[in-house]
């Protein structure tokens, strides 16, 4: 299982070089440079223009920008952003846990609510409570994520007033929160944003988890179970749930760029500090350094996340954990 | 109107067109009659085939149905943000354009986009899954680690960076992202087919009889992909209608003030307070319609699968 | 049809299992009626789509949508009639009073459970056994039939077992809780020829030891010979003839069972060469009128076509759904392809 793994972790290194250099080209490819952005304005003397350009290396080779770029990104630096007037990193470096706990916090709702609905509707397979569900499912999974950020804003933040509207705390009262109170407001702050991710996700994992169920009633085994005398309830969520939660786990992996992208619009709705929502304001920016290192981190998280289901998958399968 | 839509009919037109002879050519018990009958049982999917005819002709009739311009500003005083009412079913936007006039042009310009890119997508996809599963082996296997490679990132970044320092581009540029940001699913589907068919008696039977890889390819390999790929083109519209409208939404998909259901939403989004209709009703447009899509890939994937036998 | 010297321990009568799937309907069982007595071994066999699988499957209810066992079907176990009792009840007699183990050993344990673990579940199930409790019964039950190192073996998952020693494990969870019936579905098909004759043997030896009888359902009337007493033979969802083991190898009545005894495979021959009847079996959505053999037989008149053949009496313990037994000088002049061999065995 260690070869499998290390394998494993060897391949997912080399796609995120092979990601890193196909961002890196596409981008220089790209009309204008990173200076040109920030200093745009035509009363820059050109001697400065140039000045600037040659401290960031851009009048050097293409080959030699890559070279150095690929250097500085193995030690964590990825340029400095002239709109936050900060390296990338620290920017990224503020935004990033922001993501990760809205992420962290949908992925567990989302896996929860998914494998719960595909069981019920396993359970209760082509009977009226089944095809609701999964016309249900289908809706929400129909949903462009900001659509939906938007009509949850809308509704339960001004039309019912149940949860605040944007960010991440009350800018007014937290400073003077006890920790507890701090703690409960910003849990209230993340309910909507977590929920827009988690319902989106959750719609996909569900149909997925139903047809994996459904593919294992089908076993042998689950047959040997019944003539055991084991109870319906048991051959479901014992026998039969052991099994399909397997191809659930690799889900894990594909979910994450879902949930990524997701982020960036759900961010931007509810004005929620991350990276999804660096990524849209570098837009209007056009801050290079910042894209890149946006994209290039999303493929780590992804392939973080796909290794880490590997080895998950290879814990709860005993073919393979004892291979 | 934009020449790509009439492309994109004319498209449309063909495959429907080629689809429905072939069905109709084909004998009683023939894969393709068997795909069509089921289909029609499939309440679902044919409710969602019905769903999208309709809202082809609605695309391709808007200039008729639609009440008012798409694009005019009648009165940006006392014409906007009216809320719904007999005159204005959708109510109007802060330019006091008619919110269900842009919808009906707005169904143009998405669709149109949406169904050009999955056809740069299919052609892409389909070539190179054939290519690497034909070709086997070592050219196989880089071919598939720059597939895993390309689906570790996430599209919608990918193609926010790339369009942010690109922008503003065409429209027909940006069909071609959106094409070529998709086909990575359609060529690994596709590749698995050719594998498992490439070993299959009558490909080993071609080409004892000395027919070239050419002819295999073309002869007996992808008629038999098709099935696969017409269930991935069909998700596939799905998603690009989403991804189109994510990017209009974010300002760097389709340009004010042509009308795409994405940038009608950023239109409502900062007043969606008071203002909510403006978001809302492009918004339900690309429920129902990436709906549509889904409920008619699920019926598709079901009805072209051989394996299924007939109750 | 059997002496009536004790009740018998399953009693089944008209048994009709359909599958219904929109219009049509697949009569996958159709009227099958026969019994069990105690300490008995009957063989039932029949070529694959003889509804042979399915009539055990009803025995224990085991049928899903859309399948469905008929009205007027009748299954009584023990004096208590299984088809009226409610899920609980039935739960309570399946891995306990009757117990089945299946064709393919691979698949028919849970890959990701240990084996003690599949064979504890059963008490655990059925009796009021702690974990602890249920796990030694499992280890003691692995080492009767026959598991070496039972102890490490329990701890192990079904991968990590040969074939053999997973269609044992079968058989220890299965015998658990000493059942009064075992229904072995195909247990041998899937293994190798000397691994089917330790399980043969192993069976044989655990009815003895258990007082069981057992429902051996096979394609292989080479298992029957050794192990069965008695012999059901299903032809399209229907019972054929039914004879003493002895009585069928040396006359067999129906032209289906000669067709299967000429096809028999000989010693150390796996290969199953039953095609040597002409044609295949039809499909259950539409048996054929008249027999359901006609249109495959050696034999076969106007009489076959028009009219569906009853279960006649040939001997003691023997009857025969063929009309050759009202008029036996048919046999004498057999015509069609299949003539000379599927005459010689009469």
């Amino acid at each position: 299982m260690l070869r499998l793994l290390l394998r494993r972790a060897a391949h997912g290194i080399l796609i995120v070089w092979l990601v890193a250099t196909a961002t890196f080209f596409l981008l220089h490819l790209a009309p204008g440079d990173p200076i040109a952005a920030s200093l745009d304005s035509p009363l820059t003397p050109p001697a400065v223009r140039a000045h600037y350009r040659h401290v960031y290396g851009l009048d050097q080779p293409l080959s030699v920008q890559y070279g150095r770029w690929l250097a500085m990104m193995t030690h964590g630096d990825f340029g400095f952003s002239f709109p936050h007037r900060r390296p990338v990193s620290a920017v990224i470096a503020s935004a990033l846990p922001n993501t990760l706990l809205l992420m962290g916090v949908a992925l567990v709702l989302a896996f929860a609510a998914g494998i719960a609905l595909g069981l019920i509707q396993a359970r209760h397979r082509g009977r009226p409570l089944d095809w609701s569900l999964a016309l249900g499912s289908l809706f929400f999974y129909s949903m462009p994520d900001f659509w939906l950020a938007l009509m949850l804003l809308f509704l339960f933040a001004f039309v019912w007033r149940l949860f605040p509207v944007t960010g991440m705390f009350d800018p007014v009262m937290y400073p003077y929160y006890g920790f507890w109170q701090r703690i409960g407001d910003r849990l209230w702050h993340l309910v909507l944003p977590a929920c827009t991710l988690a319902l989106l996700s959750a719609a996909a994992i569900a149909r997925f988890q139903r047809a994996a169920l459904l593919d294992v009633s089908g076993e042998d085994f689950v047959l040997t179970a019944r003539a055991k005398g084991v109870s319906e309830r048991r051959v479901l969520t014992h026998h039969i749930l052991r099994n399909a939660l397997l191809p659930v786990i690799t889900l894990f992996g594909l979910a994450l760029p879902v949930l990524l992208g997701g982020s960036v619009f759900v961010e931007k709705v509810f004005s929620w500090p991350g990276m999804g929502l660096l990524t849209v304001e570098a837009i209007g920016t056009r801050d290079y350094p910042l894209l890149t290192a946006a994209v290039v981190i999303a493929s780590v998280l992804v392939i973080a996340g796909s290794f880490i289901a590997d080895a998950l998958y290879a814990v709860v399968d005993p073919r393979v954990r004892l291979e | 109107m934009h020449p790509l839509v009439w492309v994109a009919a004319a498209v449309l037109t063909t495959l429907v067109c080629g689809a429905v002879a072939r069905a109709g050519d084909a004998d009683s018990g023939s894969p393709w009659r068997i795909a069509v009958t089921r289909l029609r049982d499939n309440h679902a999917a044919f409710l969602a085939l019905c769903v999208i005819v309709a809202l082809l002709v609605v695309a391709a009739l808007a200039p008729w149905l639609a009440p008012y311009s798409p694009i005019a500003q009648p009165d940006i005083v006392r014409l906007k943000n009216l809320p719904p009412s007999l005159a204005h079913p959708f109510g109007t936007d802060f330019a006091s354009r008619d919110v269900f006039s842009r919808a009906l042009y707005g169904a143009r310009v998405s669709l149109s986009v949406a169904l050009l890119a999955i056809v740069v997508s299919a052609s892409v996809g389909t070539a190179y899954g054939a290519i690497a599963g034909y070709v086997g082996g070592r050219v196989d296997t880089i071919m598939m680690r720059l597939i895993d490679a390309a689906l570790s990132v996430p599209r919608i970044l990918l193609l926010i960076a790339v369009l942010a320092l690109w922008a503003p581009v065409p429209l027909p540029v940006l069909i071609l992202l959106l094409g070529l940001t998709g086909w990575f699913g359609v060529s690994r589907v596709v590749r698995a087919q050719v594998l498992s068919l490439r070993d299959r008696d009558m490909v080993v039977a071609a080409r004892a009889l000395g027919a070239s890889d050419r002819q295999i390819l073309w002869r007996h390999i992808l008629p038999n992909v098709l099935s696969p790929v017409i269930v991935s083109i069909t998700l596939g519209i799905a998603n690009v209608l989403i991804v189109e409208a994510g990017l209009s939404y974010l300002g760097v998909g389709v340009r004010p003030p042509a009308a795409s259901w994405g940038n009608m939403i950023l239109d409502g989004a900062d007043a969606i307070a008071s203002l909510w209709w403006i978001s809302t009703f492009p918004g339900l447009a690309i429920v129902v319609t990436v709906m549509a899509f889904n409920l008619l890939g699920d019926g598709l994937r079901d009805a072209l699968d051989p394996r299924q036998v007939d109750g | 049809m059997t002496s009536p010297a004790s009740a018998p321990l399953l009693t089944v009568r008209d048994l009709s299992t359909w599958f219904h799937a929109g219009r049509s309907v697949a009569r996958a069982v159709d009227g099958v009626s026969f019994d069990v007595m105690p300490h008995e071994t009957v063989g039932l066999v029949g070529e694959s789509g003889c509804g042979k699988s399915v009539t055990s499957l009803s025995i224990l209810r085991l049928i899903e949508r859309p399948g469905r066992i008929e009205p007027g079907s009748r299954i009584e176990f023990e004096g208590r009639d299984l088809l009226s009792l409610d899920d609980r009840a039935i739960r309570a007699i399946r891995g306990n009073r009757i117990s089945m183990i299946f064709q393919e050993p691979m698949t028919s344990l849970n890959p990701v459970f240990t084996v003690g673990d599949q064979v504890a579940e059963v008490a655990r199930v059925h009796g009021t056994d702690s974990r602890r409790e249920a796990w030694d019964r499992a280890v003691e039950m692995l080492q009767q039939v026959g598991v070496p190192a039972p102890a490490e073996r329990a701890r192990e998952y079904p991968h990590q077992l040969s074939g053999g020693l997973r269609q044992r494990a079968m058989i220890a969870m299965a015998l658990m809780m000493h059942p009064a019936l075992l229904i072995a579905d195909e247990p041998t098909t899937a293994l190798d020829v000397t691994i089917q004759a330790q399980i043969l043997e192993l069976l044989a030896e655990l009815q003895e030891r258990v007082g069981m009888s057992i429902l051996l359902i096979t394609h292989d009337l080479g298992v029957i010979a050794e192990s069965a007493s008695r012999v059901l033979v299903m032809y399209a969802g229907q019972i054929v003839e039914e004879a003493p083991v002895r009585t069928l190898f040396a006359a067999a009545h129906h032209p289906y069972t000669e067709g299967l005894l000429n096809a028999m495979p000989r010693m150390g021959d796996r290969r199953e060469r039953l095609t040597v009847i002409p044609g295949t079996v039809p499909s259950p959505t539409e048996w054929p009128a008249g027999c359901r053999f006609h249109d495959r037989c050696a034999y076969a008149w106007d009489r076959c076509r028009a009219e569906a053949p009853p279960l006649y009496q040939i001997g003691t313990g023997h009857v025969s759904r063929c009309h050759l037994a009202a008029e036996p000088a048919r046999r004498r002049s057999p015509h069609g392809a299949l003539a000379g061999g599927a005459a010689t065995s009469s």
